[in-house]
């Protein structure tokens, strides 16, 4: 009796084990070259006490073993006809220290974004998205603890890789979104690693797009195939050849 | 052209004159302030209009005007000076005939402002604010007599062209649409020209000016009329560039990308993407954008010869003491410091203060150009209607019978 109950035991963990790890796509994104340096901000007067130390753009974040951050991974193809409903836990734009936070994101289309002001100072918050469908706005949030949570999901409407936010206010306030009508994305931690879960098996073809290295072209792509086991998926990104 | 004054009233004359210059000095430095909000990337950093985060525009808080919102806010408190401005210029142009429309216009905002109080209390208080300044004015207005009625009716076009201005700038902002701001940077130049030559036309050098004196036989009319078209439209490029929100599309000079003429194909433009470390949000460029900096870079070329042509024209057939060689002479100095200024946008990698520089003195190109062409006009006659006048004066001083012997 008592081997039959932990035969079942063993039998119910691995059961669950498959189900939680079929479909995932786990990998790393390595930056192969040197990026330039980045470039210091220049906070005006009002965001210097907020920032003591010197803050730089964070056009390459690049971790440990070459690992690039920031790297927005999704589904290019093989889901196309497929519904998906939106995820319903909200995501968070933070405004602090005059930054965004975080840089680049991910966010389904529908999924409740708020975005808020942690900063004792006033901002505007400006979409600038390219794809139809999608609609510019550009509201203000002056006092500290201001949330919105309305404004982004009543005027992002389709995937779109990505959608730049801005502060008018201070210039060099920007982050990006990445718009996806499924929730099969990532965007890549410190060290460039990411990863995606609950993939229905089939095959598709994964991208993954960083801004400044890929600019205005959609990424480096590799088709993958999910079935039973897990799937690692790695990404090179090499620096631009100087002009 | 000169005034024809019922009741002259020097004081009022000299007043006039010098509030119409003060008004076109106002306007520089809009559109000098103008240029800096664009410059600087701040245009919506106020995201509402007509009010400002909310706050009536006047009466928002100094401790508000923080980073971007300092220039923006301030370039619409200077827009609303100059509106006013404006007003009160084009009803002095109308000398006593101002002081009914005073009343019947305050008359009119009282009763506006008293039905907006239950529902709109500032807008309200401002509306009667206004009305009861404008009935309290009319009984101190200027008693000079109206000016001629074209110069009147400059007056009105450069009102409605400040309202429209403001509008179009307010609704730049609302309607978050970019293109909106080309024609508000474009009209701002036009509203510029015009309020500067309602202000020459007050001064003493235009009515000591010698009216069609020589005949234009050399075309030098045309010799300032076309640069300065040639202007205005390089003004209108250089405005498109900068509401493309995408900071240097090429980012060195003399050469282009290390070329006389760049590649735009799309893989370099791409490589050119890449390679920008930018720490501000440009918007990415293009190879449009990369064709309309060449093409801007090529018309201060073509601008620069035509008003050196013209200066060179006017030393030539009217001597170097005449006034229009000397407005010339400044014109090509004002063009050659435009180059250097467009220079250095490109050299300093588009620092802000450079590049509102830049837009300033086009904005002063623009308008030496344009006003050298009104005195061009005004003394030059047409070599038609000139050589006709000397024919008939000719005629005349012939004996009656040698006209006929010569039918």
């Amino acid at each position: 009796m008592k081997k039959l109950a932990l035969s079942l035991i063993v039998i119910a963990l691995t059961g669950s084990w498959q189900i939680a790890s079929a479909g995932d796509v786990t990998g790393k994104v390595t930056l192969k070259g040197t990026p330039p340096p980045e470039k210091p901000i220049a906070f005006t007067d009002t965001c210097s006490p907020l920032n003591p130390k010197v803050t730089t753009t964070r056009h390459y974040v690049v971790g440990k073993d070459n690992g690039l951050a920031n790297v927005f991974i999704y589904i290019s193809k093989g889901l196309e006809g497929k519904k998906f409903p939106p995820k319903t836990e909200p995501v968070e734009i933070n405004q602090e220290g005059c930054n965004y936070h975080p840089y680049v994101l991910g966010v389904m289309v529908g999924q409740p974004v708020r975005i808020k002001n942690s900063d004792p100072v006033m901002h505007n918050i400006h979409a600038l998205p390219r794809v139809e469908g999608n609609q510019e706005f550009n509201f203000a949030e002056p006092s500290q603890g201001d949330v919105n949570d309305t404004k982004w999901v009543s005027s992002i409407k389709s995937p779109e890789v990505m959608v730049k936010l801005k502060c008018d206010v201070h210039p060099w306030m920007f982050a990006y979104v990445g718009v996806q009508d499924n929730p099969f994305f990532a965007v890549t931690d410190q060290d460039g690693n990411y990863k995606i879960s609950g993939l229905p098996a089939g095959t598709y073809t994964l991208t993954a797009y960083h801004l400044k290295a890929h600019g205005s072209t959609p990424g480096v792509s590799q088709q993958i195939t999910v079935a039973d086991a897990p799937v690692t998926a790695n990404f090179t990104v090499e620096v631009p050849a100087p002009q | 052209m000169t005034f024809a004054i019922v009741n002259p009233k020097p004081a009022e004359k000299i007043g006039l004159k010098r509030f119409a210059v003060f008004t076109a000095l106002m306007t520089f430095v809009l559109v000098w302030m103008g240029g800096l909000v664009t410059s600087k990337g701040v245009g919506l950093s106020v995201p509402d209009w007509p009010n400002s985060y909310g706050y009536n525009m006047f009466f928002f808080p100094v401790s508000k005007w923080m980073g971007g919102i300092f220039y923006e806010h301030t370039h619409r408190l200077a827009a609303s000076t100059v509106g006013f401005l404006t007003l009160v210029l084009a009803h002095w142009l109308f000398g006593y005939k101002s002081r009914p429309a005073l009343r019947w216009g305050g008359g009119l905002f009282i009763l506006t402002g008293t039905g907006l109080m239950p529902k709109f209390p500032t807008y309200g208080i401002e509306s009667i604010s206004v009305g009861v300044l404008a009935l309290f004015v009319s009984f101190f207005w200027p008693k000079c007599a109206p000016a001629p009625k074209w110069l009147r009716v400059l007056g009105i076009v450069a009102l409605i062209a400040v309202i429209a201005q403001g509008v179009l700038g307010g609704l730049r902002v609302t309607l978050l649409a970019a293109a909106l701001g080309i024609f508000h940077a474009t009209l701002a130049q036009l509203f510029f020209l015009l309020v500067s030559a309602i202000a020459l036309f007050q001064m003493d050098f235009w009515r000591r000016l010698p009216v069609h004196t020589e005949a234009d036989r050399h075309h030098l009319r045309l010799f300032f009329l076309l640069p300065t078209c040639l202007i205005f439209a390089q003004l209108a490029v250089g405005a498109t560039m900068r509401h493309q929100h995408a900071g240097l599309s090429i980012p060195d000079f003399p050469a282009a990308y290390g070329q006389w003429w760049p590649d735009t194909s799309p893989a370099a433009v791409q490589r050119y993407n890449e390679n920008r470390m930018e720490a501000v949000s440009y918007n990415p460029i293009t190879a449009f954008q990369i064709d309309l900096q060449m093409a801007h870079r090529l018309m201060a070329l073509v601008i620069f010869v035509a008003v050196g042509v013209c200066a060179g024209r006017a030393g030539h057939f009217l001597g170097f003491r005449h006034p229009l060689t000397r407005l010339a002479c400044l014109w090509l100095g004002l063009i050659l410091t435009q180059v250097f200024l467009g220079a250095a946008t490109i050299w300093t990698g588009k620092s802000a203060d450079v590049a509102t520089a830049h837009v300033a003195c086009g904005a002063l190109c623009l308008v030496t150009g344009g006003l050298s062409s009104i005195v061009s006009f005004r003394m030059l006659g047409s070599p038609v209607a000139q050589g006709v006048a000397e024919k008939k004066e000719l005629t005349s001083l012939l004996p009656s019978s040698s006209i006929t012997g010569g039918l």
